[in-house]
């Protein structure tokens, strides 16, 4: 894609950061409010839609975001398979007193951030991975078929 | 002939509509609300999290979620692959593949 007028690339820059902010809020927050790591990592991917209509697609290259969605899927797997002392996906960090381990009462409280055991990591993993993928997808389909490529 | 069969299963599928709209159990008060129940009171107590989706997903349903990341890793690898052109596909006539 071409990039368009120098309007659309400041408004884009000015709302860039925000939007990284709300979809990284969406992740990490998302034990505790509504949201999570795929809705957090949608909203962090649009940002990047957001910069591929502005700037044109030749400024990204598929390596880093291919990089974050590997790294993303890993740690979720790792995570799971940690927990098979018990079982597969066994929250193990959960109500020990540790690292997001505090306990919650019953009820409607406060929210504490270092709660909830895998859950917290398993947001990021999965956010990871989803701005990894939406932004790869975006980046290959703005750019289309590729020269030179292997089959 | 087309479109009476059309206007029969139009029929069908607004009478099928109406019983369901009729039949529906009152807001809020499912036939079988054991399962709910279980999440809504042990959920804080056995994972830590104050949003009862979040727990669901990540913690009693972790394979689900994973399988969800494996369609989305699966999504990218199609496009990927079905985007790419091949090397030289003129210069060997294309006749090899």
């Amino acid at each position: 894609m071409r990039p368009m007028s120098k309007i659309v690339q400041a408004m884009a820059c000015l709302l860039y950061p925000s939007i990284i902010v709300f979809g990284a809020y969406l992740i990490v927050h998302g034990h505790l409010t509504p949201g999570g790591g795929f809705q957090g990592g949608a909203v962090a991917a649009s940002a990047i839609a957001l910069m591929i209509v502005a700037y044109g697609s030749k400024k990204y290259n598929k390596t880093r975001l291919s990089a974050l969605e590997s790294t993303g899927l890993v740690m979720f797997i790792s995570l799971g398979l940690l927990g098979l002392g018990v079982a597969f996906f066994h929250n193990f960090l959960a109500n020990t007193g540790g690292i997001f381990g505090e306990l919650v009462e019953y009820g409607t409280n406060l929210g504490n951030l270092n709660t909830a055991g895998t859950i917290p990591l398993m947001n990021i993993a999965v956010g990871l991975e989803v701005v990894g993928a939406l932004g790869l997808m975006m980046v290959i389909l703005a750019k289309g078929p590729e020269k030179g490529g292997r089959v | 002939m087309r479109r009476s069969i059309g206007l029969v299963a139009l029929a069908v599928i607004i009478i099928f509509l109406a019983l369901a709209a009729v039949n529906m159990h009152e807001f809020g008060v499912p036939d079988n609300s054991e399962m709910d129940d279980y999440f809504i009171y042990s959920c804080q107590k056995e994972t830590g999290a104050n949003n009862v989706v979040t727990a669901i997903v990540f913690d009693y349903r972790g394979y689900d979620t994973l399988g969800e990341a494996t369609v989305l890793f699966a999504a990218v690898s199609g496009v990927l692959v079905s985007l790419r052109v091949a090397r030289d596909r003129k210069a060997k006539g294309g006749g090899d593949q």
